[in-house]
């Protein structure tokens, strides 16, 4: 049983995260992803210290903000210190990173985290916190609520917002010109990955979280031309990584987060060498634009 | 207190070699730095720091011990290997750089943890110690290593000194130092050389995964202070021996802190001032110097109206009342009050008992402002076309920012011209 | 020689428009008759695209406004259309031609709606016209940089607005693109809609715009193709920059002044 919600915690991240990361990686945003998975980290802490747990709404919510401020600061230090961009997220994000291990260290005592947790999660410890109702009944292990519900508004945002999403995202230019705002799309997406980030800190830790926003799409990437496709795909790939991952791990006795992310890597180096249209080692004709 | 004098007093030998060996690993990391920010290329360091993990990791599986050379050398290939990975993925797949970045970063990390911690689950006692690599461990550097990571620290500088110039042109202007007949692939190959040996010895310092802190925000820091390269190079190393000076301080103080975390704290607080007080490029100087234009263009303003209403009269030797001067021009009350004491501290204006009377200075520049507003207008519709009705709000701007050089530049350009386009006289 | 013209499709009026504080356009003052197809011509780096982005209010203007069928541009978005450069986006994009094309009706649904039948056959009208239909499942990586100007042209097409901006559609395509990009303005002007395209060629210039807009930093002329593209008038393009005025805005950037004023 143990196994199960193992598992299913693992694909429940792997779905949101990949769904998002499809869209970060095609507004080449991927740095940015990881940047805000590293800076909710003090977001989190406070938080916790606050509220004193890790899976209520309030700690999704604070730390969720502190991920939509961060792309904030990227855009301040860019854009009215003029840092250079690349300069302006390195910057940011180690600072509130840092601020965050300093403020686990300083309050070791009152908060029930510690520095590997932030590194790669304690999924295998999900199972071990149950959801029991006043009557006693056992209702599974709180954090996959807490995913199952992140998870579900995910989707519900992007099925909604898919058209809007998708044209923001190949052509900015051409949505603000015809009324959609590029803005308002952009931070509900970054709003979207801090969110994500957080709820997935249990279980990933927040450095791991960028491995399953970014490889599962990055392998859709390379199988397929259809978005929709694309975003299938990516959550399929997350889905195989968390159950092989989870073997992996119980295999080499070692971090379950680390071993999702390795076959996340490994699916990734598969789909460059082998994919059937773009595999570097597949020797098939390319596919030339024909002239006209 | 007694800690600090103690620490800063460096009598303890132990401190004078962590002292030494942390601001070594700092600086090195901080002048390395500065090239891969200049080539737009911060946030490589980041993948390379977090790919050194699995290297650490299967250098002491494969070797049992912990050597500091045989772990820096397994350091050394995965962050080669990194760099390497992302190249190859960028140049052969429609994969961008900044995925292929986070990819290899995060793949390599998570494969790094997967490997340490089935270490520590093997109960392997010679294990302890390697997850120090995560946060960095600056005060328990002691004896064999740090002689080993100093060592290496004082190479990197040497060599960044030895082909200061080659790397300056590689980061100036790659294809032009090709023209020249510099050996471009070879000097890029140097500098991620020098990349993967500043990460690898910066990891000491700071750990894994706040590496990027120390390439990237010393050099960030020092852009805002100087636009030339080697005072940039400079002020970074001393960023950053700042900061491991400090770093080295609170291992000493609280050893249950990380140190790495503090390193990095103190270095973005130098860099997040720096962005907003530095001279020049800051954001507050520049907001500064916004607030002295609005009242430079206020006290022009004045003295504008002055001369105007001097004009009208064809006499600059009437004083005017505040109420005059308010009816000319809406501009709020206090503002003008305010603009015009501080005008007449400067001696431009004198109060005399009907109110305020142009200097003969004052008259000048007056005259001065009315000239480039009027010279404006005509450079305006005459080169650019511009109805003469729509030329003075234009005008209203530029008659306070044109140089006395491009003043000349504009009457010769427009032949001395007498009147300007609604037939005012050009003073 | 600058023309106004009655009852405008576009009014400009006294447009400045600032990158980093540094004017790139000065003072623009232009109208533009309905259903012609205008050319906004220049040199590199005169601030052509510039200009049209900042009338479909993509650019915050400095100073001035513009005004398209005599209303501010936020009430007749849903009229206006836009073909940005081809190199603006990444082809590399995983769609195919039809999703593209698809996007021209995005204004119009509004939130949360998905595109129904009618959008379809619209979209496949659209491709039908720019001679596209049978690459409606086509990859957009896999298209020729002709038939990528094509598909931003159908996506347009699909829109069915009044008013057309350009950026540069003929730049970097084969002769038989342009040849029936062109018939299409044409058919598009016909039916008395307003075609804007930035364009770098002056030898077609004349014979494929009935309105000319020359451009340099600011507006050298305005009027009838014929009459603008004169010897004269096109040196004052292209001839000698405006040094002062090149320098008078470098100050601006460097010292943080405002464009106006207040």
């Amino acid at each position: 049983m143990n196994a199960f919600w193992i598992i299913l915690t693992g694909s429940l991240v792997a779905t949101c995260c990949s769904l998002l990361g499809c869209y970060l990686i095609l507004r080449r945003m991927a740095m940015v992803g990881d940047a805000i998975s590293h800076a909710v980290l003090p977001g989190i802490v406070i938080a916790f210290l606050l509220t004193g747990s890790r899976d209520s709404v309030p700690m999704l919510i604070g730390a969720g903000l502190l991920g939509v401020l961060t792309t904030f600061l990227i855009e301040f230090f860019h854009r009215y210190a003029r840092v250079q961009a690349d300069a302006s997220i390195g910057v940011t994000f180690t600072w509130l990173f840092a601020i965050g291990i300093i403020l686990i260290s300083v309050y070791a005592g009152q908060v029930d985290l510690d520095q590997d947790c932030v590194l790669y999660g304690e999924i295998a410890y999900v199972p071990l916190d149950l959801w029991i109702t006043e009557e006693g009944l056992s209702l599974g292990p709180r954090t996959v609520w807490t995913l199952a519900v992140v998870t579900l508004l995910i989707i519900l945002y992007i099925v909604l917002g898919y058209k809007e999403l998708f044209l923001t995202t190949f052509d900015p230019a051409y949505a603000a010109a015809i009324g959609i705002s590029t803005s308002v799309w952009y931070y509900s997406l970054m709003t979207a990955v801090s969110i994500t980030t957080v709820a997935s800190f249990e279980s990933v830790g927040a450095i791991l979280v960028v491995a399953f926003l970014v490889a599962p799409a990055a392998t859709a990437y390379l199988l397929t031309d259809n978005f929709k496709t694309m975003l299938l795909l990516s959550v399929l790939a997350g889905i195989l990584a968390s159950v092989a991952g989870y073997y992996l791990a119980v295999w080499i006795d070692g971090s379950i987060a680390g071993a999702i992310a390795t076959v996340t890597g490994i699916e990734f180096m598969l789909a460059f060498l082998f994919s059937p249209s773009r595999g570097i080692l597949i020797r098939k004709k390319q596919l030339q634009p024909v002239q006209h | 207190m007694n800690e600090f004098i103690e620490f800063f007093s460096f009598a303890d030998a132990n401190i004078r070699f962590v002292t030494v060996g942390s601001v070594l690993l700092a600086t090195s990391s901080a002048v390395v730095g500065c090239f891969t920010l200049l080539r737009k290329r911060a946030l490589v360091g980041d993948a390379v720091a977090h790919a050194v993990l699995p290297g650490v990791c299967l250098a002491f599986m494969l070797s049992g011990t912990k050597n500091p050379f045989i772990l820096l050398l397994g350091a050394f290939v995965t962050g080669w290997l990194s760099l390497i990975t992302i190249d190859f993925i960028t140049s052969r797949s429609r994969i961008k750089e900044d995925t292929a970045i986070a990819l290899v970063l995060s793949v390599f990390f998570g494969i790094g943890i997967l490997l340490l911690t089935a270490i520590q689950h093997s109960g392997n006692a010679a294990q302890s110690g390697l997850d120090k690599f995560l946060f960095g461990k600056a005060a328990s550097l002691v004896g064999e290593d740090l002689i080993a990571f100093s060592m290496v620290a004082v190479l990197l500088l040497v060599t960044t000194i030895l082909f200061y110039k080659e790397l300056a042109m590689l980061c100036f202007d790659k294809a032009y130092a090709k023209t020249i007949g510099y050996p471009v692939r070879g000097l890029e190959l140097l500098l991620t050389t020098l990349t993967v040996f500043a990460v690898v010895v910066g990891i000491q310092a700071v750990g894994v995964v706040l590496m990027a802190a120390m390439l990237i925000t010393p050099a960030a820091a020092a852009r805002f202070w100087t636009d030339k390269l080697s005072l940039m190079l400079v002020l970074a190393a001393l960023i950053g021996a700042f900061s491991g000076v400090s770093g080295a301080y609170v291992s000493y103080t609280a050893p249950a802190m990380p140190t790495g975390p503090w390193i990095v704290l103190i270095v973005s607080m130098i860099a997040i001032l720096s962005f907003a007080f530095a001279p020049g490029k800051g954001w507050v100087s520049r907001l500064l110097r916004q607030r002295r234009n609005k009242t430079l263009i206020l006290e022009e303003n004045l003295l504008k109206l002055l001369y105007h209403l001097g004009e009208e009269k064809q006499d600059f030797q009437t004083s005017y009342s505040l109420q005059q001067i308010l009816e000319k021009r809406a501009i709020p009350k206090k503002q003008v009050s305010a603009g015009l004491s501080k005008l007449r501290k400067q001696g431009y204006i004198e109060k005399t008992p009907a109110g305020w009377q142009l200097t003969l200075q004052g008259q000048r520049r007056g005259e001065r402002v009315v000239r480039l507003h009027r010279l404006w207008e005509l450079y305006l519709t005459q080169y650019l076309q511009l109805a003469s009705d729509h030329v003075h709000e234009d005008a209203e701007t530029i008659e306070h920012i044109i140089t006395p050089e491009l003043e000349q530049r504009l009457m010769e350009e427009l032949g001395y011209p007498v009147l300007d386009p609604h037939s005012a006289r050009i003073p | 020689m600058i023309i106004q013209v009655e009852n405008p499709v576009v009014e400009v009026h006294d447009l400045t428009v600032s990158y980093d504080r540094k004017p790139v356009l000065w003072g623009i003052d232009l109208t533009l008759p309905a259903g012609s197809l205008v050319g906004v011509i220049g040199p590199n780096g005169a601030g052509k695209s510039t200009l049209i982005k900042a009338m479909m209010d993509l650019l915050p203007a400095g100073s001035g406004y513009v005004r398209i069928f005599d209303k501010p541009i936020a009430e007749v978005r849903n009229r206006i259309s836009y073909v940005p450069q081809r190199e603006s986006v990444d082809w590399d994009f995983p769609a195919s031609v039809f999703d593209v094309v698809l996007m021209g009706s995005y204004g119009k649904l509004g939130l949360f709606k998905r595109p129904r039948q009618a959008d379809k056959d619209a979209a496949m009208e659209a491709l039908q016209k720019v001679g596209m239909q049978g690459f409606a499942n086509r990859q957009i990586s896999q298209l020729s940089g002709g038939q990528q100007q094509r598909v931003f042209l159908a996506r347009a097409l699909a829109q069915n607005a009044d008013i057309y901006f350009m950026d540069e559609p003929f730049a970097g395509v084969d002769i038989a693109t342009e040849t029936a990009i062109i018939e299409l303005l044409r058919t598009m002007r016909e039916q008395g809609k307003t075609v804007i395209v930035v364009h770098h060629d002056l030898q077609s210039a004349t014979e494929y715009f009935d309105w000319v807009v020359l451009l340099n930093m600011r507006l050298v002329a305005s009027g009838p193709a014929e009459q603008v593209l004169t010897q004269h008038l096109l040196e004052q393009t292209y001839g000698g920059k405006l040094t002062v005025l090149t320098k008078v805005g470098e100050l601006l950037r460097k010292q943080e002044f405002p464009a106006r004023e207040s």
